[in-house]
């Protein structure tokens, strides 16, 4: 490789089945560094858990491996999914290939600069607010946030449980759908995934890649309003070129409006690092994760431990969500933020304008 | 974080009124040692954020219709963890178990 962005964390690999003539035989995969691999060490882009190694695998790196695919690496992230620039990562910043003056996008950064520079052929990232379509966007390739219970999440790092899921990037539609079409589907050891058979209205067998056909024609297309306005212009032109092109190829597009985004970026921070303040929790230097020289009780030593082992942006939101959940402000927050997204749940999320 | 019991009930104070010491009172609760300029610039970021939040509180009280339902399965016995895989990331175990701090 000719320049180095700093995609990965470490450079390991796990061998895919190689007997398998499965989906995904011969393909390359980069998986985000908060992603358990058994035997590798996961970081979460954290000093906290810079020797951590995962007694077990993810489900979804056991579904990749299975299908054929060979993972090469762990890439570089936000501190635990934190940010949106891959800048607050213990491991320094990841580069855009596209530009390595400026920063991939986040918190998945790693995962998209090693599909734009060629050093995977697929990635792993996974998405709380944004995390694999921003670094996806930044880095000019594909990234998808399934829906919430497509995925599994076990084997995923927990920074904000209700919202997160794992999603794929890659460099064409076809090659993110085929990937999904791997690593979706329930799994016993995540309550959370759903079973299609038991979705009114799904197709128990779709397949993704076969969806993913490029034919438009006759396709009615929803553009939301309200995303555009603050949006900035060079953003808008490229958007409009792409729904230029949609409808050249036989698309339609019509403006909605999707009343519920009104709140929804508030209401996303207060669950998010609420969420983040319980499950940062569990870091305290003592089954798991580094620990501070201390001498003092166990409070102290818990206390010191975050210290050293978290960096500022962690920080930021684990004192935020506790505040958001704190006795006084729980209602004024936490509860108005859960009053939001069941609005937005119960009220029809778009409407044809 | 389950310790909110000595927090403060000032939810009508004015949103913007984050003080050092309140930021020092969250970290206590979350145990989280901070420096002191770290706490001076928390105070100042959380004023800003908090401020943004205030959003928050056009949005009526919902009733949330939440259907949920329990996801259980049959209870048997399964493989998990080896004693020396659980242990393998502790930095100091003794005799199996982990070592945890002094308790005061």
């Amino acid at each position: 490789m000719a320049t180095d962005f700093n995609c990965f964390v470490t450079k390991e690999s796990i061998e895919g089945d190689g007997e398998t003539d499965g989906p995904l035989a011969g393909t390359t995969v980069a998986v985000k560094d908060n992603i358990s691999t058994a035997g590798i060490r996961t970081t979460c882009g954290s000093e906290m858990l810079a020797d951590y190694v995962p007694p077990y695998s993810a489900t979804v790196v056991d579904r990749l491996t299975e299908a054929g695919a060979t993972i090469v690496g762990k890439t570089n992230m936000d501190e635990f999914g934190m940010g949106t620039t891959t800048e607050t990562s213990a491991f320094g910043p990841t580069r855009n290939p596209v530009d390595p003056e400026r920063v991939p996008g986040g918190s998945s950064g790693g995962s998209a600069a090693a599909v734009a520079a060629g050093e995977a052929d697929v990635a792993l990232g996974s998405d709380t607010g944004g995390s694999v379509r921003c670094p996806a966007a930044f880095c000019g390739v594909v990234g998808i946030k399934p829906t919430y219970g497509l995925v599994s999440r076990y084997g995923l790092v927990a920074y904000a449980n209700s919202l997160e899921q794992i999603g794929p990037i890659a460099g064409t539609v076809e090659e993110a759908a085929a990937a999904l079409d791997v690593i979706a589907g329930p799994d016993p050891n995540d309550g959370t995934t759903r079973d299609l058979a038991d979705v009114g209205g799904a197709d128990p067998n779709a397949s993704y890649a076969a969806a993913a056909d490029g034919d438009v024609d006759g396709l009615r297309i929803g553009v939301p309003t309200e995303l555009f306005e603050g949006a900035d212009e060079r953003v808008v032109e490229t958007v409009e070129a792409a729904l230029a092109d949609l409808e050249t190829q036989g698309a339609e597009t019509t403006e909605i409006s999707l009343p519920s985004v009104e709140h929804a970026v508030q209401a996303y921070y207060v669950i998010a690092m609420a969420e983040a303040s319980s499950n940062l929790a569990r870091f305290d230097g003592v089954r798991y994760g580094n620990r501070a020289e201390s001498d003092g009780n166990w409070n102290e030593s818990f206390a010191e431990t975050r210290e050293e082992g978290f960096g500022a942006e962690v920080k930021r939101r684990i004192l935020l969500g506790t505040y958001a959940l704190s006795a006084g402000y729980h209602d004024k927050y936490y509860q108005k933020a859960q009053d939001a997204r069941g609005r937005t749940l119960k009220r029809p999320s778009w409407t044809w304008t | 974080m389950s310790d909110t019991s000595e927090s403060t009930d000032a939810a009508e104070a004015d949103p913007a009124a984050v003080d050092a010491e309140e930021v020092r009172h969250v970290a206590e609760l979350a145990r989280v040692r901070l420096e002191d300029d770290e706490v001076d610039e928390f105070a100042e970021q959380f004023a800003e954020i908090l401020d943004y939040f205030e959003a928050l509180d056009e949005v009526p009280e919902t009733e949330r219709e939440e259907e949920l339902v329990n996801v259980m399965r049959a209870d048997e016995v399964e493989l998990g963890l080896t004693q020396a895989e659980a242990l393998s990331n502790a930095e100091e175990t003794e005799d199996g178990f982990f070592v945890g701090p002094k308790v005061s």
